[in-house]
């Protein structure tokens, strides 16, 4: 082959200098960004091993321990967090809430994610008048109301988690779909790519094997950044009594719960609202601190 | 230009899912007679073919007639809007006003004191902010200040101060958000090289900061009031939940629980236009600012 390129070959890995592991490194000295981190592996771990963790179900109810205050003590063990007026452990509701939450959230990321990159790599990749159509388009269902729509897709169609998922992804692609064509645009013109297509591969082989995985940073950044505003989507349809509903719970229709108990049983408003600011404040935090990762400013 | 296809996409869109969904306005009324039902359905057209009833509606939309609300034969749409919209709208501008006037000041000042206590202080309280979602902060509000301490009613829109909380809820995620924006756009002007020669050329920092830092750095916050306008209008759905104010967004939801196909639809064309309306604004203002894109 060429012999310029068998001369010196490890001059350009010089080790340590892997992309993922500079990341890892400048992530782990952000400290805002571990906490956060550290925040939501613990809460996700307490969600997942919730059942075995609690000797209640979601929806035991106990009518004689109604509203109870947190720390009583029940038959099969203790409230630590205090029950709800039907007599429901507020903390396995809690925990199991907040797997349902994550769960949503992070499915809905997914269709989020799924379709944002197909699209916006398929309009960079068209270029000229697709590209142009198809953003054109963007901007304009960026215009549209919405939440709204959501909220008319939850009140007509069956409650149902698939559907609240599907629609929530399919509202927030729209910006993943802008970040991964910029990103496109750029890689498609580099001469790793040039050289790649001249050997002979395909369009789709160039878009996954070579470009997108050199997007990875902008994509997983946006990524974590979408989960939060999934959310908050998701607690806000559940909290207006649309979304997630009883006695299945949710981080927002726990909140709403609350509301509705807050004169006599502050407590039940309180803890879901602390987990929910909690999560999303973590979640921003860690989003952020991968962000200036990646990307290294100052 | 786009503007009224959009706003047509959008009037098709609610209409056409409005009226094959399962379900419609008479179908749980229990002592309702099949006859009566029909009779209903034919006084208000929808035993005509769909393509017909959506060609008619958009016939009275033209003529500015939304039609009467299937739920409270009495009541029109139009009647419904002129008696609640005022409501929304006033709380709307409250929620505008706080994410204005506390984000941009915030922002400017954290701007100023970059990379300072002052700055690091505000920027953790945005990201705080960002973080209570108005069903959060608002029940967390008045247990606090209604319930403990009295100072507000629970609920309502009757007196000046029933105003203060929620104008203050609706508008405090969008202050964090707009004091990001600008503490980050601002500071990075600040960094540019015609705002050092400013400061060379003898301008205290006060001076460069309002002439030759603020209008570059406050684009981004001036773009992200298009999107702004649309979740002032969502959150005022929890709002006026949450504070039990009579607006058009518990119009809303209640319609649409009700299944009032023509109150649904007619309110979602009204937030359609409000919409689009307060994004070409924004385009307007862009322009105005930016002379790249006045070019263009």
């Amino acid at each position: 082959m060429n012999p310029v390129a068998e001369e010196k070959p490890t001059a350009v890995f010089l080790p340590g200098r892997n992309p993922m592991a500079e990341a890892w490194r400048r992530f782990r000295h952000n400290i805002p960004a571990m906490a956060g981190l550290i925040f939501l592996l613990g809460f996700l771990l307490l969600c997942l091993i919730g059942p075995w963790l609690t000797p209640f179900g979601f929806e035991e109810q106990n009518r004689s321990l109604g509203a109870a205050s947190p720390g009583t003590m029940g038959e099969a063990g203790r409230h630590w967090l205090g029950t709800d007026r039907l007599g429901r452990d507020l903390l396995t509701r809690l925990l199991h809430g907040g797997r349902l939450s994550f769960l949503v959230a992070v499915a809905a990321t997914m269709v989020s994610l799924f379709i944002g990159v197909t699209y916006g790599a398929i309009a960079a990749w068209c270029g000229g008048k697709r590209d142009a159509v198809m953003m054109r388009i963007v901007d304009l269902l960026y215009a549209l109301p919405f939440t709204v729509f959501l909220i008319l897709l939850m009140v007509i169609f069956e409650r149902s988690l698939l559907l609240l998922f599907i629609a929530i992804g399919a509202i927030e692609w729209l910006t993943m779909a802008r970040i991964v064509r910029g990103q496109v645009l750029v890689l498609k013109t580099r001469a790793f790519v040039e050289a790649a297509r001249s050997l002979g591969r395909r369009s789709s082989a160039l878009i996954l094997r070579h470009v997108l995985p050199n997007s990875m940073g902008p994509i997983i950044v946006y990524t974590t950044l979408t989960i939060p505003n999934v959310m908050l989507l998701e607690a806000f349809v559940s909290f207006l009594g649309l979304g997630v509903q009883a006695p299945q719970a949710s981080l927002g229709l726990l909140i709403n719960e609350g509301v509705s108990a807050m004169e006599s049983a502050p407590w039940l408003l309180f803890f879901p609202s602390v987990a929910f600011a909690l999560s999303l404040l973590s979640l921003n935090f860690v989003g952020d601190g991968l962000r200036d990762a990646f990307n290294p400013k100052e | 230009m786009e503007a009224i296809p959009t706003l047509l996409a959008v009037i098709t869109i609610t209409f056409f899912l409005l009226r094959l969904a399962p379900g419609g306005p008479f179908a749980d009324e229990r002592d309702l007679s099949p006859q009566a039902q029909a009779a209903m359905e034919a006084h208000y057209g929808l035993d005509q073919p769909l393509v017909m009833q959506y060609f008619r509606y958009l016939g009275n939309l033209a003529r500015g007639d939304l039609g009467p609300s299937f739920r409270y034969p009495t009541r029109t749409v139009n009647e419904i809007i002129v008696d609640h919209f005022p409501v929304s709208l006033e709380l709307g501008a409250w929620g505008l006003l706080v994410a204005l006037s506390l984000g941009l000041g915030a922002g400017l000042l954290a701007a100023a004191y970059r990379q300072r206590p002052q700055d690091h202080t505000i920027m953790t309280l945005a990201m705080v902010g960002i973080c209570l979602p108005t069903f959060v902060l608002g029940p967390f509000l008045v247990y606090i200040f209604s319930l403990q301490l009295g100072w507000f009613n629970v609920g309502g829109w009757s007196h000046w101060s029933d105003r203060i909380l929620p104008g203050f809820v609706l508008g405090s995620f969008f202050a964090a958000y707009v004091a990001r924006l600008t503490r980050n756009g601002v500071g990075e002007s600040v960094l540019m090289d015609y705002y050092r020669t400013a400061l060379a050329k003898g301008l205290s920092k006060r001076q460069a900061l309002w002439k030759h830092a603020l209008k570059p750095g406050i684009l981004p916050t001036i773009a992200f009031l298009g999107p702004a306008a649309a979740g002032l209008l969502t959150g005022s759905f929890v709002v006026e939940s949450v504070f039990n104010i009579p607006g058009l967004g518990q119009q809303f939801i209640n319609a649409a629980f009700g299944r009032d196909f023509t109150v649904v639809t007619g309110l979602v064309i009204l937030y359609a236009v409000l919409i689009l309306f307060f994004n070409l604004t924004v385009d307007f203002l862009q322009a105005l600012l930016d002379p790249k894109l006045r070019e263009s």
